[in-house]
């Protein structure tokens, strides 16, 4: 069964990113956990995201389309990327989600992965 | 009652919950097993009459609603996600002579620590007692729909987001099961508030705590806690008809006359906590049971031995820092070593949460008064009262001398 694990990071931590001294050491425990993930064999995708001032919403109303500057929703902690994981069990998502670097910071969202429709 | 009810009567209270672990840990889909279960008796009730009761009632129920649930998945009614093979299922329906108990794993998943605090006490009695959502919102004083909500909630989460079903490996153990003997306690705390059993419902809840303590400590040998939770609820099951004089009204601990308590309950809680005890790894319950033992010593000494349930409250705070158990240990504190001592131990408190903390204001109250400070014992006393829930706590509250 698949789950997407939801990075979130507040807005020290995307600075973190790219800041000379502390990038290699945050990117680099992305970067092991990524490994990790694959090693293990249960990765199953997943992206990283640029920082939300990249972001752009956009909503259709009455036909017309409204584009915004600026993420969905203005929060505290903003979607940084997601990992996809092929686990039994949300135990076993549990268990590699709390070994994702953000979970000892803004923290990680957990979610089933909606099930192919049937017959696909 | 016909034979036929009085046998599915005696299953249902016998094996409820087993056969709802059993079908629960196959299909992982709490709902549609109620349903396929409630079914199955519903069919029995019609048939048994009329065919004669099967060899092994509970086999019979189990397969009927097996049946109905293999039914259910080919007509695409249950998502069948976790349920692997319908032919490994159907296979499996040929009805087994014994099945085992899966109890256990039911009343972990029921506290599993993805789901809301407040649904897991109420999840655990619907699952392994049959508590229909209404009788089980009345003993939370919660509306009927709200209840029916969250468990419907929680069942969905269990289903759709794969909450394992297994009793948890031996690392996360003590925290899972303090999770579950957490919602035991919640559950009795809830019935403990009406001593008379005046309502019927939360009564049967005091008596369901206990049972399902009963079953986790049967089924959990080797965890000490599980016995000194059960041991704990005995020993305030003990005491129940002490909290009440003849007239109704509320009597503190230290005017029970002793005659009122079951000793023959005060002794199983014994047994329990001693058994517990040998393991050699104490924790919250087993403190807090042996303070009540502590306490329950009196029916032989005639005496409270203050010093030794301040040692005891010493160690369950250091386990357990409670903001109840600290108002406690504060008061036997005033009852050991004078009021002045209570009243410094009471006012360490923080006063954010003591603000609208009744046994903080009670116990203040009659700290206050053996200081002679009577102005302020008696602006603690209002206080006090204008906490209290129970309308004969408030009554006693108003008895007690103004002086």
């Amino acid at each position: 069964m698949n789950f997407a694990i939801l990075v979130y990071e507040s807005e020290t931590d995307f600075a973190e990113r790219t800041d000379p001294v502390r990038a290699p050491a945050y990117m680099g425990a992305y970067f092991a956990y990524s490994q990790a993930l694959n090693a293990a064999g249960v990765a199953a995708g997943g992206a990283g995201l640029l920082p939300p001032a990249t972001a752009t919403t956009i909503k259709l109303s009455a036909g017309r389309r409204r584009v915004q500057d600026g993420p969905f929703a203005e929060a505290k902690e903003q979607l940084g990327g997601i990992f996809l994981i092929n686990v039994p069990d949300l135990d076993a998502a549990l268990q590699w989600a709390e070994r994702c670097p953000a979970a000892s910071r803004a923290g990680v969202e957990v979610r089933p992965v909606l099930p192919p429709p049937p017959g696909v | 009652m016909t034979p036929a009810e009085d046998a599915i009567e005696r299953v249902v209270r016998e094996s409820y919950g087993r056969l709802v672990a059993w079908l629960v840990a196959r299909w992982r889909d709490v709902a549609a097993v109620e349903d396929a279960l409630s079914e199955a008796l519903a069919t029995a009730l019609r048939r048994w009459p009329v065919d004669g009761l099967p060899e092994r009632p509970e086999a019979w129920l189990l397969s009927a609603a097996h049946r109905r649930l293999i039914d259910a998945a080919r007509h695409m009614k249950v998502r069948a996600a976790a349920a692997p093979d319908l032919a490994d299922l159907a296979a499996e329906t040929s009805t087994p002579m014994t099945f085992p108990d899966e109890r256990l794993p039911l009343l972990f998943v029921c506290a599993h620590p993805a789901l809301a605090e407040d649904v897991r006490a109420p999840l655990m009695l619907q699952t392994v007692l049959g508590l229909d959502a209404s009788r089980i919102a009345a003993a939370w004083l919660t509306a009927p729909a709200t209840m029916a909500q969250r468990l419907v909630r929680a069942k969905t989460k269990i289903r759709d987001a794969r909450l394992r079903f297994e009793v948890p490996e031996i690392s996360e153990m003590p925290a899972r099961l303090e999770a579950v003997l957490e919602a035991i306690y919640a559950a009795y705390a809830t019935g403990w508030a009406d001593p008379l059993g005046q309502d019927a419902r939360t009564a049967t809840l005091a008596r369901e705590a206990i049972w399902l303590a009963r079953t986790v400590a049967d089924l959990l040998p080797g965890e000490p806690e599980a016995d000194g939770l059960l041991a704990l609820l005995l020993h305030c099951e003990a005491r129940r008809k002490a909290r009440r004089d003849a007239e109704g009204r509320y009597v503190p601990l230290s005017g029970q006359d002793v005659r009122m308590w079951d000793h023959s309950v005060i002794e199983e809680a014994e047994q329990r906590l001693a058994a517990a005890f040998a393991a050699g790894r104490p924790g919250r319950f087993q403190w807090e049971a042996a303070i009540q033992s502590a306490h329950a010593a009196r029916r032989r000494t005639g005496a409270t031995d203050w010093p030794a349930i301040v040692r005891l409250y010493g160690a369950l705070l250091e386990t357990a820092p409670t903001l109840g158990a600290a108002v406690a240990a504060a008061w036997a504190v005033t009852e050991a070593d004078g009021a002045a001592a209570g009243l410094s131990r009471l006012e360490a408190l923080p006063a954010k949460e003591t603000a609208g903390f009744q046994p903080y204001w009670s116990v203040r109250a009659e700290v206050l008064k053996r200081l002679g400070r009577w102005d302020e014992s008696a602006a603690a006393r209002e206080r006090a009262r204008a906490l209290a829930d129970d309308p004969a706590v408030r009554a006693f509250l108003d008895e007690r001398p103004k002086a």
